[in-house]
């Protein structure tokens, strides 16, 4: 193993600002962390903390009204918060770009976890979205260019959920094991 | 204390409150919140920039958050209901955190769910929702009971250095339906035609 940070956050994030992508508005995710980060860090964009993720639906379609394009990063937990406020971005033909770190996938030691990971993509695609599975960082770049043309060109809703095979799953056992 | 009747006796009326504050402003961008104040909006006279909503409970603050962050040059104006604010609490919060100087938050507070019977909010017990707005970091949060107190605030809402609150008292009422279009597309895009011009507003290129 090695300790070099993977490239894919980087490559959506340079696809993110190829796109003119202004607001992004997050609940955080490890699986987010430096994505975050970088967004945090630029000054171009603005990325806005949410207390619940169906706020940034509704914020986003506020970003689109005034002419800015955003995003929403959140976990696959979120999904299920946004169910309600998803119909109103369905019903007015918004773009709506969100990129979903995947737990209850791969590995996931939480049961808890579970329901909502197995069902996300199911609960996305009843309300509206074209959804894409990022599993391989190599399609990170292509994967947020075609979601972002599909999404602002198309006005549509589509969502990217990025595998926990590709994160890396969540380790509960402490030091030393259990 | 829950009392539920009380706000049959405030003395501002909703329609004349929301006619007062945007009849002529024709540079506003206007978010109401589902019910009553999407109505009142229409009632005083519906145009583009008007961005009524049908459904979306417990957004409206965001949306105009959004709008408001894509627009800075421009006063964000977001006339909602105490249902609606209620839902949305934790958007208080997130607005607060990003401080956009050009937004304004009205709530036309008339302690009821309009739209499925009139039946009593929280606010008709002891929530003080500019309060709220206060503690999550709105530097101006204030509860209006009457029209001294309404006319006075006028000015910081339409042009003052927000983010500003006002939760508005008005009487538990149900004056007639003026309903604005239903379609969401068409007041999407008739919205982003008005303010971004015919190109961008409904044909933009990545």
């Amino acid at each position: 193993m090695t300790d070099t940070p993977a490239a894919w956050p980087n490559d959506i994030f340079t696809a993110l600002k190829a796109l003119d992508v202004r607001q992004v508005a997050y609940v955080p995710d490890a699986g987010h962390t430096r994505l975050i980060e970088m967004c945090l860090n630029d000054n171009s964009m603005r990325a806005v903390p949410l207390t619940t993720e169906e706020d940034g639906v509704a914020m986003l379609a506020g970003t689109w009204l005034g002419g800015e394009r955003g995003v929403l990063l959140m976990q696959s937990s979120g999904i299920g918060n946004c169910v309600n406020m998803f119909s109103t971005l369905r019903v007015g033909r918004y773009p709506l770009l969100t990129l979903v770190t995947m737990r209850g996938q791969w590995g996931e030691a939480n049961p808890w976890q579970l329901p909502m990971g197995q069902n996300a993509a199911a609960i996305l695609k009843l309300s509206g979205f074209q959804v894409h599975e990022l599993e391989h960082a190599e399609m990170a770049t292509d994967t947020i260019a075609a979601s972002g043309r599909t999404a602002f060109e198309a006005n549509h809703m589509v969502a990217v959920l990025i595998s926990q095979r590709l994160i890396g799953s969540k380790a509960f056992a402490p030091a030393g094991g259990n | 204390m829950w009392d539920r009747n009380r706000s049959e006796e405030y003395s501002l009326r909703r329609r004349e409150v929301v006619e007062h504050l945007i009849k002529d402003m024709d540079d506003l961008l206007i978010v109401a919140g589902l019910g009553a104040p999407a109505w009142d909006i229409t009632a005083a006279g519906d145009r583009p920039l008007n961005y009524p909503l049908w459904g979306a409970m417990g957004g409206a603050a965001m949306i105009g958050l959004g709008l408001a962050l894509a627009q800075p040059g421009r006063r964000v104006l977001v006339i909602t209901g105490d249902g609606d604010m209620l839902m949305g609490l934790g958007s208080l919060a997130t607005i607060a955190l990003q401080r956009p100087t050009n937004l304004s938050i009205i709530v036309l507070d008339n302690e009821r769910y309009g739209e499925t019977g009139m039946q009593a909010t929280h606010t008709a017990g002891p929530i003080d929702l500019a309060a709220v707005a206060h503690a999550c970091g709105f530097e101006q949060a204030a509860t209006i009971y009457n029209e001294d107190e309404f006319d006075q605030a006028t000015p910081a809402i339409l042009e003052g250095e927000g983010p500003m609150f006002f939760d508005i008292k008005i009487r538990a009422e149900e004056p007639p339906l003026i309903l604005p279009p239903r379609d969401g597309a068409h007041l999407k895009d008739r919205f982003r035609v008005a303010l971004l011009g015919p190109e961008k507003g409904v044909n933009p290129t990545v």
